[in-house]
């Protein structure tokens, strides 16, 4: 290369070239560390003996020879597609009222449904035993049916999902060009032609998203099933059998591989969808302002708020549970099992622990995110790196909980891991956060991304801008209420999680909700009930901070959206 | 002959300053309860003041497969209060180091390991027990069991709860004392007869006591320190060993293997084994390790070290995978649907 000859323009446009080149490979090299090389020290010992030597397939064979097993698939399968087929229906429709309708009361509609996100998972088992259990205040409801088994299952985790979906399918309806349903009124095209043929496609991607999302969860979650999922087996709780029952990580490890195969699946899917996707915001797009219509607003008003009542109810039993002095025998109520030093030897410490990891994870995560996301979707040339980039990126959420922690201590702690001295800092527990919540902040991220017409780049590459300032000056701005999103999905994930930390932290950074497990399972149900409240209420608290910051922010820089 | 005094004065008062400033920190995995850790903490100190003890609590199933897991390079000093079988598990894998703690003649011989010098030394006993709800019994006409055997009786069915013992050391601890008591094939046929009348298998050890205390049912099936511990909260239940025995496990102690700070965890050894670590753990559990320690622990069942069966813990370590193999063909899921 000979840059004076060739001279100043192809200089440039190397240098970027360069830049990205750089940046990719450093973002691969972190995901391989934090991700793919963790996962791999423990998904090898699938093809090994306890002592640890090679044995090929034998593993699998022995667990495909489990009677049991063909049961626990179709049970998995079976709630995992009922919570599906139940959550993004529920979660388009309230998606679609908060973005495309007049609806009154928005704002505190998008706060509720967010609570469920909010709450440790332990807050709805607990609920919900309180609710439905035999001693259940509302039991009658259930017509004899137990509340162990299925139905507490896919009532916990339909809770638990919810605003999961919603929050991916805001992103998908938020943005959307006003002169395509112009286009459509002219012509006279009758509402629900409209709804199928404008609405529904621009929203697939995030359709599509949405119910991989939720059915993988479902799927890998076993702090649900474990509390309230009585005789009824599904694959999450056989990796729980046997890593933390009978510490045989080996077929811990087979379970997780099979675990895998739906991410991979949606993967595929992911790419072929994508393929067909067209960005949605156009350099001269418009965007939409949702016109009122009184029946349809209030009609959405009324369906957001049952979902609402159901998802306060929840919340409002916990907040009980969390009063009472001894359910069901003394109903007298007190804020006694609020003095956590009475319940576990570190009292309030593990919550501002807690604080801590949760504010370095949403900030450090998000810068990260956004950035891979962004190489991902608006970057040049390396296009191998790039898929390589967004299929590490889905692994995560295929991961049980239990997996990535064991497979951190696997790694991190190896005597010759260069980066051994990370193990048992906070530092680890905020690397292990970000990664386990990694697929859904990517997400929302290139959801966001795809919206945005590759004009801008364009324009800017013409105009000889070096990318980086468009990213700053263009992306950033246009997609900073994704980037929002993120930042308080991943912090209040971090308040909430337990099944990756609880392996990995230490005497000096145990955090609040490994306290409320451990006092759960102590039988200080009451005191960990308050220390759920008390997680929700931080978060809520953060969510709403964030909320009346934005709104300033936001004004200013989504101003350029409307015409 | 002065100086050589001096010196020596000056020598031990720094030893002391030193000690003072440097305090060892031992870092103990444990899985004993949350309100044990604060007495056992202040009162080890009391007697070592150059050791601090560093906790790294939580329950068995997770301590055992982090202590697993680290083996490559451990982090552990000391693993106190965890269940003999997982030491034994760590035995098997080289990860303990055998020490006799000075004094441990003293022990019962059935609470610490035959070997000399010995891998682990045991601190108190815990056993299977009954949570029977008196309330929720006396509103349906269930009466409180008193045998294992009465268990099995129609008016049972649907009203008992017990841990999986696939998921759970303390439903493992029943099914091998069953075994063990009655003989493998009675053993089994009893197991059959009580799954008829199962709710539920839990995945927590503490869960059927604790939802007998909520009345979520009538009979768990757990252990009996967190049943005294729901009776003395309030809870209207009673605590039973039933009469044909029970299994049972040994919390117990032992140090790891490639300790950097085996002085420390020699000492946190030595006194697990005095009669004042006993008298503490005797707060909690009626069975401890040193003889002649029984004071009477509140809500505690009344007659436990005679209900204890003959336990062989090599049988439950050796059998274990083969047990469970069985009980999960037998009872786990659907697969076992009842009649």
């Amino acid at each position: 290369m000979s840059p004076i000859a060739i001279g100043g323009r192809t200089r440039s446009v190397d240098r970027e070239a360069w830049a990205l080149r750089i940046a990719l490979t450093l973002m691969l090299a972190i995901m391989a560390a934090a991700i793919l090389l963790p996962l791999w020290s423990i998904l090898s010992k699938s093809v090994e003996d306890r002592a640890g030597a090679f044995v090929g397939l034998a593993n699998y064979a022995q667990f495909f020879g489990t009677p049991a097993l063909a049961q626990s698939i179709a049970n998995s399968l079976f709630v995992a597609g009922l919570t599906t087929l139940i959550v993004v229906p529920l979660a388009f429709v309230y998606a679609y009222a908060l973005t495309r309708t007049c609806m009154p009361a928005k704002g505190l509609m998008a706060g509720i449904a967010l609570i469920p996100i909010l709450s440790p998972s332990m807050l709805p088992a607990i609920a919900l035993i309180y609710l439905f259990g035999n001693q259940g205040m509302i039991r009658e409801l259930l017509f004899g049916e137990t509340i162990y088994g299925p139905i507490g299952i896919v009532m916990g985790q339909v809770f638990y999902c919810f605003p999961h979906a919603m929050l991916i399918l805001t992103t998908a309806l938020s943005l959307a060009d006003a002169r395509l349903y112009e286009a459509a009124a002219a012509l006279g095209t009758p509402r629900r032609r409209v709804f199928l043929t404008v609405t529904l496609p621009s929203a697939k991607y995030g359709l599509v998203s949405a119910a991989f999302v939720v059915f993988t969860l479902v799927m890998t979650d076993f702090g649900i099933p474990v509390v309230i999922g009585g005789r009824f087996n599904v694959l999450a709780i056989d990796v729980y059998k046997q890593v933390m029952g009978q510490q045989n990580f080996q077929m811990g490890a087979v379970v997780a591989v099979v675990l895998i195969i739906p991410a991979l699946a949606s993967f595929v899917v992911d790419r072929v969808v994508q393929r067909r996707q067209v960005a949605l915001l156009g350099a001269r797009s418009v965007p939409l302002v949702p016109q009122p219509q009184p029946a349809r607003d209030w009609a959405m008003l009324g369906f957001c708020a049952v979902v609402g009542a159901i998802i306060l109810g929840i919340l409002a039993t916990a907040v009980f549970a969390s009063l009472v002095r001894l359910w069901p025998y003394n109903l007298s109520l007190g804020w006694s099992n609020y003095v956590f030093e009475d319940f576990d030897s570190d009292g309030w410490s593990s919550y501002f622990n807690s604080l801590r990891m949760a504010a370095a994870t949403a900030v450090f995560g998000t810068l990260f995110v956004f950035v891979g996301a962004y190489l991902v979707e608006k970057g040049k040339g390396a296009g191998w790196a790039r898929q390589v980039f967004h299929l590490v990126a889905m692994v995560p959420l295929a991961v049980p909980g239990l997996v990535l922690g064991l497979a951190y201590v696997f790694f991190f702690n190896a005597p010759d891991n260069p980066l051994g001295g990370l193990y048992g800092t906070m530092a680890l527990l905020t690397i292990c956060t970000v990664a386990h919540f990694y697929t859904v902040a990517h997400l929302t991220a290139t959801t966001a991304l795809k919206q945005m017409d590759p004009e801008f780049e364009s324009v800017s590459a013409s105009l000889q801008v070096p990318f980086w300032r468009t990213f700053l000056r263009v992306t950033v701005p246009v997609c900073l209420p994704a980037i929002v999103n993120i930042a308080i999905y991943l912090f209040v994930n971090a308040m909430t999680t337990v099944s990756a930390v609880i392996f990995i932290y230490t005497a000096h950074t145990k955090l609040a909700s490994v306290a409320i497990v451990n006092m759960n399972d102590s039988g200080a149900i009451a005191a960990a009930a308050a220390m759920a409240v008390v997680i929700t209420a931080t978060s809520a608290g953060v969510k709403l901070v964030e909320t009346l910051v934005s709104r300033v922010v936001l004004r200013r820089s989504q101003r350029w959206r409307a015409r | 002959m002065n100086k050589v005094a001096a010196g020596l004065v000056s020598a031990a008062v720094l030893a002391l300053a030193q000690g003072a400033l440097a305090k060892t920190q031992l870092t103990v995995y444990t899985a004993l309860e949350n309100e044990q850790l604060r007495p056992y903490k202040s009162a080890f100190e009391a007697a070592n003041p150059d050791v601090e003890i560093v906790w790294v609590r939580d329950s068995t199933g997770i301590v055992t497969a982090r202590l697993l897991a680290e083996k490559a390079n451990p982090r552990a000093d000391v693993i106190m209060g965890v269940a003999v079988t997982s030491l034994i598990l760590f035995e098997n894998e080289g990860m303990i180091e055998p020490y006799a703690p000075k004094g441990v003649e003293a022990l019962r011989p059935a609470f610490r390991d035959g070997k000399n010098p010995p891998a682990w030394v045991g601190m108190d006993a815990y056993m299977s027990a009954v949570c029977y709800n008196t309330v929720e019994g006396q509103k349906r006409g269930i009466p409180e069991p008193k045998s294992w055997a009465d268990l099995l009786k129609p008016v049972y069915r649907g009203q008992v709860v017990m841990p999986n013992p696939a998921s759970s050391g303390t439903g493992f601890l029943s099914v091998s004392g069953w075994l063990q008591s009655k003989g493998e094939a009675e053993g089994w046929k009893f197991m059959d007869g009580l799954h008829q009348n199962m709710a539920v298998y839990t995945h927590s050890g503490s869960a059927p006591c604790v939802q007998a205390a909520r009345g979520e049912y009538v009979v768990g099936i757990s252990f009996e320190y967190r049943a005294a511990q729901e009776k003395t909260k309030g809870a209207p239940i009673s605590v039973i060993l039933p009469s044909e025995g029970v299994g049972w496990d040994l919390e117990a102690a032992a140090i790891h293997k490639g300790t950097k700070n085996l002085a420390a965890a020699k000492k946190l050894m030595d006194w697990v084994v005095t009669k004042e670590a006993n008298t503490l753990f005797n707060n909690y559990f009626g069975v401890v390790a040193y003889p002649g320690v029984t004071k009477e622990v509140a809500n505690y069942p009344k007659d436990a070290e005679a209900k204890m069966i003959k336990n062989d813990f090599a049988f439950s370590a050796k059998n274990r995978e083969k047990i469970l193999a069985e009980w999960t063909k037998r009872y786990d899921g659907k697969s076992a649907p009842r009649k």
